[in-house]
């Protein structure tokens, strides 16, 4: 006889899990009495939000399917917004919650939520556990789910008494997936790729919008080969940075609201956009019919309902990123290989007259900031980011050279994400240097994070790009609400001192000649680091196209910015 | 905008129901009507769904229903040559005498059935395409309808043509 408990953790244990992020409470006690003695490792956090975006920095950088674990009621809703976030940018983590007892579901017990009900707009799929027997079944659909197709968070409910009882080996159905409604399509259908080939041929002026999707599917090297052989720049999302390495010369950076001018100005020019594993997003596209207007438009996706979604397709291939390119590529003949010299000549040109800059003058340059870690790193690391203008720069700045060096919460844009990911993200990859980049609002949304680094050593260096803001939000109100910075301003907080409470070694920064030794001296420190940088208070992520507007309109560059 | 007429095959779980609407409400897309029940195949159920949209906007309406796990197959049988019904029950004023003559005579020409009979109401059941259940109600109108329930249009493809779990 096993209980449900056991029976859980013994199919994790076959799922391949080896760490879980989560917090107890009264009705998942049976899961936590068995991981006392399971040797899967637990990483106790200090928020149950921090344990979904921890599982979620975990599957990110390791390509593998993360697990966060939380009670009922309270728990379970705290990680609402780390689902979301995974649910957004695609990421596999399987989320398990405990539930009241069967009997009393639907009672308003004690702890109850009814968090499938909950969850069901913003997960893959979610279950409610109603008999212990089931249980293989239900594990082993929920990481199937989460880790195969378009991948996304999946949400087991565990009701206590079913993680209670007993049952007989031979009572238990098997942990084998039954789903007869769930088939993803990898292989692109051979006559669109024909009408792929054939179009990449007549085209002029192409450009390859490259998204999230190819870094989930592991096509970089496939994107860039095939960027190569027919001499097309790639611009990529955010979501894509590190698809590419960033001083490739076919790169154009990325696009959109914060993109490069010269990414903006090729998808604006271009009669051929060749998008991959990307959403046409509007932070991506701003107005989307002035969004590529001239241009045919070749989508592939994983994610049938993805494409025609925002933009009508000339050429709709539904499939894996990296299976479809490998298919593309083998396909390839001579005569397929275009010089499109005028084309590359006329991008090299605005490349040339816009490019990204610092800010100047004598304060403290977010830019530089993250240029120095870059040059520092050697382009290395892992580098996380907070949500806002921290995020942006790293963007820009971060000179990435491959897919999953890069983690942010992308279509949710979610504060208080980039620290716990960044705990998350060193359990996957201990061995690379792990680097936060955060705002000192999104640090705040999960600064308790600092009792878990602290307690399990992670190594994490964080960079609070201090501008006492909440920043992009003012930046906002700067440029579009008259600089009336209604409730944006944030008062004086000492990082370092709260860092010291929870045993963390921090410095502060407050001009430009610091910069390097204090990123010398946290990265050359065992375990977590904290550096407040004071940075300008009003520096601007430039270019920017306003809301809504076509992304060709940029506007500035991180040059003089008037003051009126 | 015109009117799609959506077949959906799907497991019968729990939850399903709600995935299915909840997509629509989420989306901003707007049901018509929405008719389920268990089907010829153990453990599925076969919803019918009426919905208004442009091509595009059906299109996907059919791509997101397809992405719930639950759902085995989804097919837009506007188009397809089908059969159509809803089954409606109408209470409707009908005082002994002359008005309730009038309203009998009406049910007959309709081959609507009589199935209740009140001191000064009577309750028809009809089942037809939706014009002859137009026509029918704005006969009744003049008389008073007190009450009336639907249960939303189920279709099927004429001939051999299905949607069943194999195909
Ligand atoms: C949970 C959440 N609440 C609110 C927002 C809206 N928002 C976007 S950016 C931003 C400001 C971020 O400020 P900070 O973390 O200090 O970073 P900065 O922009 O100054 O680099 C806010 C409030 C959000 N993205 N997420």
């Amino acid at each position: 006889m096993k209980t449900g408990a056991r029976i859980l953790i013994d199919n994790l244990k076959e799922q391949g899990v080896d760490i879980i992020f989560g917090y107890p409470g009264g009705s998942v006690l049976p899961i936590y009495d068995e991981l006392y003695d399971a040797d899967i490792r637990h990483i106790l956090v200090r928020h149950e939000q921090a344990a979904v975006h921890a599982a979620d920095g975990y599957a990110r950088a390791s390509g593998r399917v993360g697990v966060c674990l939380s009670t009922s009621g309270p728990g379970a809703c705290n990680l609402v917004s780390g689902i979301a976030t995974a649910n957004m940018d695609s990421v596999p983590i399987v989320a398990l919650t405990g539930q009241v007892p069967t009997g009393m579901l639907g009672n308003d017990a004690f702890q109850e939520s009814d968090i499938t009900g909950i969850t069901m707009p913003v997960t893959k799929h979610n279950f409610l556990v109603n008999d212990t027997i089931r249980i293989p079944q239900v594990i082993a659909e929920a990481f199937y789910i989460a880790g195969t197709g378009r991948y996304g968070p999946v949400l087991v409910d565990l009701p206590k008494d079913v993680l209670m009882r007993s049952v007989s080996p031979e009572e238990i159905l098997p942990g084998i997936p039954d789903l007869k409604g769930y088939k993803p399509t990898y292989h692109g259908h051979p006559r669109q790729i024909k009408k792929a080939l054939d179009l990449l041929r007549e085209s002029k002026k192409p450009v390859i919008y490259a998204g999230g999707g190819i870094v989930a599917s592991g096509a970089s090297e496939a994107l860039c080969r095939f960027a190569e052989e027919m001499e097309i720049p790639v611009t990529t999302t955010m979501m894509g940075l590190g698809a590419i390495p960033s001083d490739h010369p076919l790169n154009l950076g990325m696009l959109g609201m914060h993109g490069t001018k010269f990414a903006n100005y090729a998808v604006t020019g271009c009669d051929l956009l060749f998008t991959i594993g990307a959403r046409f997003d509007d932070r991506v596209t701003g107005k989307i019919d002035e969004f590529a207007p001239g241009a045919k438009i070749i989508h592939i996706d994983i994610d049938p309902a993805e494409i025609g979604k925002n933009k009508a397709v000339d050429v709709p291939i539904v499939g894996d990123a990296k299976v479809v390119l490998d298919d593309i590529l083998e396909r390839l003949n001579p005569e397929d290989r275009v010089i499109r010299t005028a084309w590359l000549e006329e991008i090299g040109k605005w490349k040339k007259d816009h490019p990204l800059t610092c800010g100047n003058g004598g304060g403290l340059h977010p830019q530089q900031i993250i240029r120095e870690i870059s040059t520092l790193l050697d382009g290395g690391g892992i580098i996380v980011s907070e949500v806002g203008q921290n995020q942006m720069w790293a963007a820009q700045h971060y000179g990435f050279k491959k897919p999953r060096q890069w983690i942010s919460s992308g279509g949710l844009g979610t504060m208080g994400y980039g620290f716990p990911a960044a705990i998350g993200a060193w359990f996957a990859r201990p061995e690379e240097t792990i680097v936060l980049i955060a705002g000192d609002g999104s640090f705040q949304m999960n600064i308790q994070e600092l009792g878990t680094v602290a307690q399990y050593k992670v190594p994490v260096k964080m960079m609070i790009l201090n501008n006492m803001y909440l920043g992009m939000v003012r930046q906002w109100q700067e440029l579009f609400y008259e600089k009336r910075y209604s409730y944006t301003e944030l008062p004086f907080v000492d990082f370092v001192g709260i860092a010291k409470a929870y045993g963390v070694p921090g410095r502060v920064v407050e001009s430009e000649k610091d910069i390097v030794p204090a990123l010398k001296e946290s990265f050359e420190t065992d375990g977590p680091f904290l550096i407040d940088f004071r940075i300008e208070r009003e520096e601007n992520v430039f270019p920017m196209v306003p809301a809504g507007a076509a992304i060709k309109d940029m506007i500035g560059e991180h040059v003089e910015q008037e003051d009126d | 905008m015109k009117q799609h007429i959506i077949s959906v095959l799907v497991e019968n779980r729990s939850g399903v129901l709600t995935r299915v609407s909840g997509l629509f409400s989420r989306r901003g897309f707007n049901i018509e009507s929405l008719a389920v029940g268990t089907c010829e195949a153990p453990g599925m159920s076969r919803i019918t769904i009426v919905a208004c949209g442009d091509d595009a906007h059906i299109e996907q309406v059919k791509k997101q229903l397809n992405k719930l796990i639950e759902v085995i197959k989804v097919i837009d049988i506007t188009e397809r040559s089908h059969v159509e019904r809803e089954l409606v029950l109408i209470k409707v004023n009908a005082e002994p005498g002359k008005t309730r003559s009038e309203v009998m005579q009406i049910a007959d020409i309709f081959r609507a059935k009589i199935i209740d009979v009140g001191q000064e109401t009577v309750v028809l059941e009809i089942t037809g395409d939706t014009e002859k259940i137009r026509a029918l109600e704005e006969l009744l109108v003049p008389y008073g309808i007190l009450e009336l329930v639907r249960t939303g249009k189920v279709a099927l493809q004429r001939g051999a043509a299905t949607i069943s779990p194999g195909k």
